[in-house]
């Protein structure tokens, strides 16, 4: 069911884990789906400097997760708004079964949440 | 390490198994159907795995029939029975397998009604008799469930259905062999089994259908299975599966009942787990555990990449995004649900191997739970 790019990533994550004193945080997700994902955030001039991820998911949530994080850092706000669904499905190589691009969405969606989280704070 | 822990799924074909099969394919391979001495030599074949299948459940061998595949022998008798009625209700369960709930669900298209029963918490069936109707013409029930391994009381739900002359049916597919299955004594009217569950071929099970009772067909051909199931016997297939079903001994059952007990004690020391199904009422190579905070299938491709092949309850593998039927009939919640795994053992399942098991399960389960966003 799934390419070697998301097991490989699934397996061995590079941003799983939490930023403490992160920034921003955000949430997203649907128990009932059995997808939920929280991004953390780390903020310098305007620019991700740093992005960790803790997801409940199945494992194209958790490659999704992963590549979320990879393609945030180093990104301005303004740029990291703008990352999509597509470049997540591209950094996991592509080949992502279609009932699976909902987990690339919902990473969107918690990056977007945590930015707004970031910025209530700042 | 290698560990199949699917068995529920299907199983490793058996050497003995093999063996019986292998003249059926190209020294013994006239039709049975044919009347020279190579159809004969086949239909010798056929008649006498009948005759080992009819004595393995007390049915005489006039009361089995061969087709391809479980949920075949599942279609055939409930359509077939529907078919022949014409018109009614049915009563069946919340937790049957697809081939029995897909079919109910079809008819109902067709303008049948269907009852689907509720179940408790262990899975076992509620109000039956409440629900049974002056119009039902069929009960289905499943003998032990594919997911939880909860066994019903079929033998009370038979004698009912006796007494009230409905037909009853049983989807006995996981119980072969591990369970006693006697016809009679639990007053089976249809009975479905299947070959690759116990050791056996693919593509091959059985219907048994108590004499007297009549099914319309569902597929149209020749006159082979008694004139109610044409195509050309898979005789190879036939013979593996009756070979099959004579395998497991007590021995073996009480093995693997030890070694299912050792699974669970050994899972359930992991902090927030919980047995699905019922303890005492349980398929002999049954485990069904949910993971509170971690999602089944992340589970299941960490075991794999251990060695270790397991099956979840989780949506994720499907199309729905639901989680399994049974275990949210059960009344589980769904982040519970998506976090169940079913190890299914057999007769090869060895205790090093258990020992594996339970370590590498503790090991993961631990590895998800730390990136877990729910676990506060």
């Amino acid at each position: 069911m799934y390419s070697e790019s998301i097991i490989k990533r699934f397996r061995n994550p590079k941003f799983a884990g939490e930023i403490k004193n992160a920034d921003g945080v955000g949430e997203e997700g649907n128990i009932r789906c059995g997808d939920i994902m929280k991004v953390y955030i780390k903020v310098k001039n305007n620019k991700i400097t740093d992005a960790k991820f803790k997801t409940f998911g199945c494992a194209a949530a958790i490659a999704a997760s992963d590549a979320l994080c990879e393609l945030s850092i180093g990104k301005t706000i303004e740029e990291a708004l703008k990352i999509t669904k597509s470049d997540i499905i591209n950094l996991l190589g592509g080949d992502v079964p279609p009932i699976k691009h909902h987990c690339s969405i919902l990473g969107v969606e918690t990056l977007h949440k945590a930015i707004e989280n970031y910025k209530t704070k700042s | 390490m290698r560990v199949y822990l699917d068995n529920a799924a299907t199983t490793k074909v058996d050497d003995e198994v093999i063996k019986a099969m292998n003249p059926y394919f190209n020294k013994i391979y006239g039709n049975a159907s044919s009347l020279h001495s190579f159809g004969n030599e086949a239909k010798n074949a056929l008649e006498n795995s009948r005759r080992i299948i009819a004595e393995k459940i007390n049915a005489d061998t006039s009361e089995i029939i061969f087709v391809a595949s479980g949920t075949e022998a599942d279609n055939l008798a409930i359509l077939g029975t529907a078919f022949l009625k014409e018109k009614g209700h049915i009563l069946t369960t919340k937790i049957e397998h697809p081939a029995v709930l897909e079919t109910c669900k079809e008819l109902e298209k067709r303008g049948f009604q269907v009852t689907y029963l509720d179940v408790d918490k262990e899975g076992f069936i509620k109000n039956f008799e409440d629900n049974l109707r002056k119009d039902t013409i069929l009960v289905s029930v499943m003998h032990a469930n594919n997911e939880i391994g909860t066994i019903q009381n079929i033998e009370r739900i038979g004698k009912i259905c006796r007494e009230k002359n409905i037909v009853f049916h049983s989807d006995c597919v996981q119980s072969f062999t591990k369970e006693s299955i006697d016809v009679k004594k639990m007053n089976l009217d249809l009975a479905s089994f299947s070959s690759h569950k116990i050791h056996g071929p693919k593509g091959v099970a059985a219907l048994y259908i108590r004499k007297g009772i009549k099914l319309k067909r569902i597929i149209y051909g020749g006159h082979h299975e008694l004139n109610i199931r044409p195509g050309t016997e898979n005789i190879p297939g036939i013979v593996g599966f009756a070979k099959a079903s004579q395998l497991l001994n007590k021995n073996e059952i009480e093995r693997t009942t030890k070694l299912r007990n050792k699974l669970i004690d050994g899972l359930l020391k992991i902090p927030d787990t919980k047995l699905n199904g019922s303890r005492e009422r349980r398929l002999c190579n049954n485990v069904n555990v949910s993971f509170k905070y971690v999602e089944g299938e992340s589970l299941l491709l960490y075991l794999d990449e251990k060695g270790i092949a397991v099956s979840t309850g989780s949506a994720c593998s499907s199309q729905t995004l639901e989680p399994s039927h049974v275990l949210l009939a059960i009344g589980l919640p769904h982040e519970i649900a998506h976090g169940t795994i079913r190890f299914s053992l057999s007769k090869y399942t060895t205790e090093k191997e258990i020992d594996y098991t339970i370590k590498s399960v503790k090991e993961v389960v631990e590895k998800l739970r730390k990136i877990s966003p729910i676990r506060r």
